[in-house]
């Protein structure tokens, strides 16, 4: 399997902090991201990982630090502005529009690609009517890429959670993104449905050349497909390299990996 | 067998985005529209039009109006019946101060009076959700109802807000017997719930709905929270404002600022929630149910026989109008367009039952 | 300065007799997460049994004494009150416990109109009196200081008075008793509650009693100040500012939101009112409660609200 160059730096995490009142989540974080890469964050619960997540996607505001994407640094990030930089991401507790059914939660995706304005659609006939068809077509794309041409028109709400992942992560490549921040999307899975899940962010990765961030648990999973990975633990970063060189560091260990008996 | 979309392939994208994709649909609805516009007129008693059909129709586009706002977007207002003032009075006065004014124009006009307004008060939703965003919406209800009370100056200097409009005509067309004036308001309510059809399948209603659904992932995916709830105010309140100038000018005639107080805001609000919110179709269900339910529970004592003095009957009437709406909250709380989606689910298995 | 104290006064007196009715909103809010709309409703529910059982019991009993009509009225009215309370539940709220806030809103919207009916059935819909012995003559008071003294309703500051009585035995009872306790464990998390063995339904019941409870007190003495009619289920509406004001969710709160919406309306129809025409009271709390809610979204003393991803 070819796999791309993984190029320079593009996404540069420099000593975040965040805290809630008195809980800190985030201490003093900084770490890089490569183009191309898939660049893994893992610690045990509670360490920030989904804050880190939060902070570089404008969620959350960090209290000091700031982050720099393809040389232009900010303090704190606006969501329109992230989303519109190209960087996309999935939930760890799913965030789907429950009211909508697969196909509309995928075109919700596109928004930032559809141009028409209001009285246009309210027209419908003409410009709108074309590029709710063209993008309809690259949606339907990622359905097929995803498998789930079945649940096109159901409620997303009534499908399992293996498949409501999937969708999760179709709405963020919906956006086309250069950079993917998945927050555990193998959570709550059974064996195939990983490997499918494992499959399709490898494909991403090789397809589309789109750099992936990925919070996970599953240390095979991390350990096999990742370039290079952050550990966290309690707010604090205990480790940043490659897989090997993580596994092998012993603030790892003993916070988080545990040695065998 | 007869509901079946057996056969019935699509071969474009477009095919399948249309807003009735199952053949037997548009033959339905081809059929309703022929009906409404051609067979009613000569069919309907006076009567019907007066109680029944055009209070109908002109509710049901206050409904759609509010069913966007409040169904699509998620964004609770209790402020229609002040929207709808605005409506008729800007309408009102662009009329009576504009020589040569036509009235389809004042009347969309004063929609887009209302839509400013709609939208101002729309404001606090940017910072507030549920219950309190009702209870400011309230304070627009109520500023409203002041206003064209106390100012002179919106009401053309009338003493106690009332004021009346006379000869309607559209085009050299005048507007005078029940048919004409059914027959206009259902010229509107057929192209504005076109319109509305269109913007809740494009990806303005995605938008809204995805706000209404989970604001913080929508914002996440590029979409502006402000654009989103202040286009929804903006949709809604213009088509509120249209039906209240038509409310004012076509039903009523001559009206004061009681005609929209808080009591035409809740029965919106009824609806919207009993037809179904997020539904263009709930919005008509809804509509028919309200204008229908008080008449059958005022006639009922007589068609049974059995004669009661008015204050009873209308003490009656609010006991089971409070009742049905609880009782629908809970045996159904989406609406009658849920039942009629899942009726048309059962006539596509018919004659089997699964 | 007499005037304007005179007004100050009478805008305090007011404000506490919104924060009656809105006290029944926070319990409520408080202990089920229902906002009910159905306050006024009740109030005048409760009003309408105690004025009519208290005409009732002397044709009936051919018992004369008014105090002792008084309290049996009141006890029966509070009896009508808990079996409202147990209706409501067993019939509205254990059937709708999952659905969304919206839903149960409008569920109390439809339960007003039905009590408004209801009552209007069977009380009738004049306009009936309460008499409990409410001083009726107006005070004056300092007339050193001011000259001809300052007027005071007297019924309002008896008003006043039970209703800060009822909000210390309220407020002590939420913090002192082992069912207090209960009820905000139930406000805080049904399912945990319920895992830890409180009885869901009964607290419900009692809660909505105590609301009615509430809602009698003051029905009755805004009954006997202005008789009891259908206008009285308006003042619900006044007291939504005034909950939102204070927080939904703090019975202090309501207090202190009562008392600036009364405060506030008067002063306001008396010194800003004549610029705009008159009548602003209709919409004053409303903008008040607008302007505070874009500040501070969550109220003076509520909670602070957090949305997690």
């Amino acid at each position: 399997m070819a796999k791309r160059e993984i190029g320079d730096v593009i996404l540069d995490v420099n000593n975040i902090s965040l805290r809630f009142g008195g809980v800190k989540a985030l201490t003093d974080i900084s770490f890089n991201v490569k183009e191309h890469e898939i660049r893994a964050i893992i610690g045990p619960n509670g360490a920030g990982k989904s804050s880190m997540l939060n902070c570089i996607n404008g969620v959350y505001t960090p209290q000091e630090g700031s982050i720099t994407f393809r040389g232009q640094t900010f303090d704190h990030m606006n969501s329109r502005q992230v989303a519109e930089m190209g960087i996309a991401r999935t939930f760890q507790n799913l965030a789907l529009f429950k009211g909508m059914n697969v196909i509309d939660n995928l075109m919700s995706g596109r928004n930032l690609k559809m141009k028409t304005n209001i009285f246009q659609q309210a027209i419908r006939w003409g410009a709108a009517e074309r590029e709710e068809a063209e993008h309809r077509e690259y949606v339907e794309r990622i359905i097929d890429f995803l498998e789930i041409q079945a649940w096109r028109k159901t409620p997303v709400g009534r499908l399992p959670y293996g498949l409501q992942k999937r969708v999760d992560l179709g709405r963020a490549l919906a956006m086309e993104p250069q950079v993917l921040l998945l927050d555990e999307p193998m959570a709550g899975m059974n064996v195939e449905e990983k490997q499918d899940m494992c499959r399709f962010v490898l494909d991403v990765n090789d397809e589309f050349g789109t750099t992936i961030v990925l919070i996970e648990h599953d240390m095979g999973v991390v350990m096999d497909i990742s370039d290079r990975v952050v550990v966290l633990d309690y707010g604090k970063k205990i480790g940043d390299g490659t897989p090997e060189e993580v596994r092998t560091n012993e603030d790892v260990i003993s916070a988080y990996l545990g040695t065998s008996h | 067998m007869l509901y079946r979309e057996n056969g019935q392939f699509k071969t474009s994208y477009r095919a399948d985005q249309q807003i009735f994709p199952i053949a037997q649909d548009r033959w339905v609805i081809l059929a309703l529209l022929a009906f409404a516009f051609l067979a009613v007129p000569v069919l309907a008693s006076e009567y019907l039009f007066r109680a029944i059909l055009i209070p109908f129709l002109i509710l049901s586009l206050a409904a759609l109006g509010l069913n966007i706002l409040v169904g699509y977007c998620g964004q609770i207002s209790l402020g229609t019946g002040g929207f709808m003032a605005v409506g008729a009075y800007a309408a009102y006065n662009l009329v009576v101060r504009i020589d040569g004014m036509p009235v389809v124009v004042a009347i969309l006009l004063g929609g887009v009076f209302a839509m400013g307004v709609g939208v101002m008060f729309g404001i606090p939703s940017l910072r507030i959700k549920g219950l309190y965003l009702a209870v400011a919406t309230l304070a627009a209800q109520f500023f409203c109802d002041w206003a064209f009370l106390r100012i002179k100056w919106l009401t053309n200097d009338s003493s106690s807000g009332s004021v009346s409009v006379s000869d309607l005509s559209l085009l050299g067309w005048r507007i005078e017997t029940p048919v004409d004036k059914y027959l206009f308001c259902l010229g509107f309510l057929v192209l504005f719930g076109l319109i509305a059809k269109n913007l809740v399948r494009s990806h303005i209603g995605r938008e809204w709905m995805a706000i209404r659904d989970m604001d913080v992932a929508a914002a996440v995916i590029g979409i502006r929270p402000v654009y989103a709830k202040l286009t929804a105010f903006a949709v809604s309140s213009f088509i509120v404002g249209v039906a209240g100038a038509l409310w004012a000018f076509v039903y009523l005639g001559s009206w004061e600022p009681a005609a929209f107080n808080v009591n035409r805001s809740f029965d919106l609000l009824f609806m919207v929630i009993i037809g179904g919110l997020g539904s263009i179709m709930g919005s008509f269900f809804g509509a028919a149910f309200i204008v229908v339910l008080p008449i059958v529970l005022d006639n009922a004592p007589y068609w049974f026989g059995i004669p009661i003095d008015t204050a009873l009957a209308s003490h009656l009437t609010f006991m089971i109008f409070g009742a049905l709406i609880v009782f629908f909250l809970i045996v159904e709380p989406h609406g009658l367009a849920r039942l009629w989606s899942i009726a048309k689910e059962k006539l596509r298995l018919w004659p089997f039952p699964h | 300065m007499g005037p304007f104290l005179e007004t100050l006064i009478g805008g305090l007196m007011t404000g506490m007799l919104y924060s009656l009715v809105a006290l029944g909103f926070v319990l409520i809010f408080k202990a089920s997460g229902v906002f009910n709309f159905a306050q006024g409703a009740m109030v005048l529910f409760a009003a309408l049994a105690m004025a009519r059982f208290s005409e009732w019991l002397p044709t009936i009993t051919g018992l004369n004494e008014k105090a002792l009509v008084n309290i049996v009225a009141f006890l029966l009215a509070m009896a009508v009150m808990v079996a409202v309370a147990w209706l409501i539940e067993r019939l509205v709220l254990g059937k709708l416990v999952n659905q969304e806030g919206v839903t149960l809103l409008m569920a109390t919207l439809g339960i007003t109109y039905f009590m408004d009916g209801f009552g209007q059935t069977i009380f009738g819909s004049d306009i009936y009196k309460i008499d409990v012995g409410m001083p009726k003559e107006p005070m004056f008071l300092f007339e050193n200081i001011f000259q001809g003294g300052l007027l005071v309703n007297q019924e309002d500051l008896a008003a006043a008075a039970i209703a800060a009585a009822l909000v210390a035995v309220l407020s002590a009872f939420f913090q002192y008793t082992s069912t207090g306790r209960a009820l905000r464990a139930v406000a805080d998390d049904h399912q945990a509650a319920q895992s830890i063995g409180i009885p869901l339904q009964r607290i419900w019941v009692i809660v909505w009693s105590v609301a009615g409870f509430v809602a009698l007190v003051a029905g009755m003495i805004w009954g006997s100040k202005l008789g009891v009619q259908f206008s009285l289920s308006q003042v619900a509406l006044k007291a939504l500012p005034v909950v939102i004001l204070g927080g939904l969710t703090s019975v202090p709160g309501a207090i202190v939101g009562g008392l600036i919406i009364g405060v506030g309306e008067k002063l306001s129809e008396v010194y800003i009112g004549p610029f705009f025409g008159g009548g602003i009271e209709i919409w004053f709390a409303y903008v008040l409660a607008l302007l505070f809610l874009l500040v501070r979204p969550q109220g003076l003393y509520g909670e602070k609200i957090i949305d997690r991803v």
